[in-house]
């Protein structure tokens, strides 16, 4: 075993996967732990589902074996569902409760996921979902939705709350610090919810 | 030592500034677009860096560089380096004064490729060193080394990531940047430079001789090592050398390639000493085909036992599966969960408002039974479209479309290039067209940017690598003179004007040009150009789902009526397309 913590950041290009990962690397450093990652660039960002792995701790490679996740961070319900064989036995799903439907679907006129669906399937896991539209516009801005799920997120990951919001802190544009801060806060109460934190 | 949370490609741009490196040239292809991208954007720049045209050019402006005595790096993807294959191969012969490091990351898996060729084969055929890094921190400390070993052995050297390093990230020890000193300056030597037979020959003799040197150097760095713990021994090389130490147990041998040729006295050393040795590698057998060399009456297991897949990329688990399959133990077992069924995918998809989608529109209802060639870059997800029908390399629409129509097919044929692939090698098969009398129409599909690799200016941009104004190059008067008579220049956001531009060119014979050029919907974003939002009057909506073909992101199906969510960008493509007129501005988020 190399003791490395595992957490698959998934979701549709654009929504900021890569800024959630660079937060967690981020906070990594700051505590000066090992931490390595891979991600999804180029044209598969347009639209496109898109995985982010990083591997806290880790030492070796960058990619995380399916079964294996202890954390699976999806901004999208959808990709939630897509990518939960990476989770491992007894790992949390936190994912933000939006379910954006691939255009393929009304151009195929295939049949519509819906989220009671979706949530039906993720049942068997452990599963913390979050209204991060919501929070992120009360915290004042709908482009924070990525900072809230890592705030919600934040109760399952080995990292200090502290490292967490120092990190957000240096890697956010400066004018929308405030905002950014308030997400964090925001997603890391409504996280406490879903029930007691792992112990790290 | 700074210690700093990087993008592979980061890193790599950073052991630049440390190196240092004094001239800087490539063209943009997944996964090596953010090495240029991350020091061109530098302002205490002290180098030289440009965005070239395409990678022959690159690599040639870079040589003249490492001639001049300076270092130079050339970036490019995998595929750029056929592009760049022709000065690769006789810079081999006249080698350099200056250090030349040629990176051109290869793709296992075609995350973002049209194939799955390998670098390190390309090495081989030039007789050029090629480094090859296990991970992030590897690539970084060996770019500085690369140069350092170029300038010792006056060889270009060939520096090989792969896209899980380029677009992987980790903690990285930088070193301290230095500021380039060297001046460049050319010294005449024509039995060098000049390669007339008479010259080539003598170098190709003098290649030959410095190959012995080569291996045992490489030795002597470190790049090649091997640690002795038993009977079997795994050997390992790139990214899939990070996977296998990972897992290998403390009693398996391990050999570490991190550089090629490799010495084949050190290699046979090596595997004798063992029962059985294990090859793992991603893409081709380059390795285990020198293992198989010297490896006598020692079993090897691998890609040509069938023991490791021929293609695709490798993975912690796959690793593990291979050595469990060659019977080679490992300390970690991997569960084997199924993806999850009937997930419906997500494709990347051309965004809200892009101008390809309208053109695709438009061809596709004017060339019902046409035959559509295409080319590299965002456009080629035309293919969810029907307005894709073949692809194979960079600037190969054109000249598939006038070899199609000598070949005697009859239906139209109209093909599509970005502005930035037919500046790349577009121009010469439109050139040539012309010159042969085909008849096809040819569609440039002018964004004025090189999107798809994340927007890199190019001569149509009208400003360079570093933000410079430059005169944006006329695609009207390059085809022009080209002699194409039939030039056309159309907003694909006007449908009625783009439709009728099509009819005109198909009614008539020989080589048209239509640009269609409006700005990528994601620069004019971020410029702060948007138009106002649309929205569907339920009142009006028949559910002819009309404007649900047209495949935009931003439109969506509720019950039997379309609806359009808050990515619309406001191009009012659909709008023009609703037979019923129920897509009307005043959309709202």
């Amino acid at each position: 075993m190399t003791g490395s913590f595992d957490v698959l950041i998934v979701g549709i290009g654009g929504q900021g996967t890569i800024l959630a990962s660079n937060i967690l690397g981020g906070a990594c450093l700051i505590e000066g732990r090992h931490v390595k990652g891979a991600e999804t660039h180029g044209m598969a960002q347009r639209g496109g589902s898109v995985e982010s792995h990083i591997r806290i701790d880790g030492q070796f490679g960058p990619l995380i074996a399916p079964g294996t996740a202890e954390v699976v961070l999806a901004f999208d319900m959808l990709e939630a569902l897509r990518y939960s064989y990476y989770l491992k036995k007894g790992g949390v799903i936190v994912v933000n409760r939006q379910l954006v439907v691939p255009t393929s679907v009304f151009m195929q006129g295939l049949s519509k996921p819906t989220e009671e669906e979706v949530l039906q399937r993720l049942a068997p896991c452990r599963v913390c979902t979050i209204d991060a539209e919501h929070l992120a516009i009360e915290a004042g801005s709908p482009l924070t939705q990525n900072i809230v799920m890592l705030g919600a997120a934040s109760h399952f990951l080995p990292l200090k709350p502290e490292s967490l919001a120092e990190a957000v802190a240096s890697l956010v544009p400066p004018k929308t610090l405030e905002v950014n801060r308030k997400a964090f806060d925001l997603g890391r109460e409504a996280g406490v919810q879903c029930s007691s934190p792992v112990s790290p | 030592m700074e210690r700093r949370y990087l993008l592979g490609n980061e890193a790599i741009a950073h052991a630049c500034l440390e190196a240092p490196v004094d001239f800087i040239s490539g063209y943009p292809g997944t996964p090596s677009s953010e090495v240029i991208d991350e020091l061109r954007a530098r302002p205490d720049r002290r180098y030289y860096i440009e965005w070239s045209v395409n990678e022959k050019v690159a690599l040639e402006n870079a040589l003249a560089a490492a001639w001049c005595g300076l270092r130079a790096l050339c970036t490019m993807k995998h595929v750029g380096l056929n592009v760049a294959a022709d000065p690769l191969m006789t810079s081999a012969y006249t080698g350099v004064t200056g250090g030349l490091v040629i990176m051109s990351a290869d793709d296992p898996f075609a995350h973002s490729s049209q194939n799955e060729q390998d670098s390190r084969i390309y090495a081989k055929f030039a007789k050029i060193p090629c480094f090859d890094p296990s991970g992030i921190q590897e690539a970084h400390d060996m770019l500085g080394v690369a140069f350092e070993f170029s300038e010792e052995t006056g060889l270009p050297v060939i520096f090989r990531p792969t896209t899980r390093i380029c677009h992987s990230k980790g903690d990285v020890a930088l070193g301290d940047p230095r500021d380039p000193e060297r001046t460049g300056e050319f010294h005449k030597d024509p039995r060098q430079y000049v390669v007339i037979p008479a010259h080539t020959r003598l170098l190709h003799k003098k290649l030959n001789e410095k190959q012995e040197g080569v291996r045992k150097k490489l030795v002597g760095l470190g790049l090649n090592y091997a640690e002795i713990r038993g009977r079997d021994a795994v050997v390992a090389s790139g990214i899939a050398a990070s996977y296998v130490m990972e897992i290998l147990p403390e009693t398996t041998s391990f050999a570490k390639i991190g550089a090629y040729p490799i010495d084949r006295d050190w290699l046979e050393s090596f595997v004798r000493r063992h029962e059985r040795v294990l090859v793992i590698e991603e893409l081709a057998p380059v390795v285990e085909e020198e293992v198989r060399e010297v490896s006598g009456l020692v079993p090897v297991y691998g890609k040509m036992s069938g023991h490791a897949p021929m293609e695709g990329e490798l993975s912690p688990a796959l690793v593990a599966g291979i050595m469990k399959s060659a019977g080679f133990p490992s300390t970690r077992s991997f569960p084997e969960p199924a993806q999850v069924p009937d997930v419906p995918l997500r494709p990347p998809i051309l965004c809200a408002g892009c101008m390809h989608r309208a053109t695709f529109y438009a061809i596709r209802k004017v060339f019902r039974d046409g035959i559509f060639p295409s080319d590299i870059g965002c456009y080629t997800l035309g293919l969810q479209l029907g307005a894709v029908d073949t692809t194979i390399c960079m600037g190969a629409s054109i000249t598939v479309a006038s070899g199609m129509f000598h070949a005697g097919e009859k239906r139209d044929i109209v093909c599509t290039i970005g502005d930035s692939t037919f500046l790349h090698t577009g121009i010469q098969g439109l050139l040539n067209a012309v010159y042969n009398r085909a008849t096809i129409t040819v569609v440039i599909l002018d964004n004025r940017t090189t999107a798809m690799t994340g927007h890199q200016p190019n001569p149509v941009s009208g400003y360079d690598a570093c933000g410079f104004p430059t005169p944006p190059v006329s695609l009207e008067a390059i085809c022009r003179s080209c002699g194409v008579s039939f030039v056309e220049t159309i907003d694909p956001h006007n449908l009625n004007v783009m439709l009728q531009a099509f009819k005109d060119a198909k009614e008539r014979p020989g080589v048209k040009v239509i640009i269609a050029r409006h700005p990528c919907v994601i620069n004019a974003r971020r410029a702060g150009i948007t138009g106002g939002r649309f929205r569907v009057d339920p009142d009006l909506c028949t559910g002819c789902s009309s404007c649900v073909r047209f495949g935009c992101p931003a439109i969506e199906k509720e019950g039997d009526k379309a609806s359009i969510t808050g990515s619309c960008s406001g191009c009012s493509v659909c709008a023009q397309i609703c037979p019923v007129g129920a897509i009307v501005p005043g959309g709202k988020k």
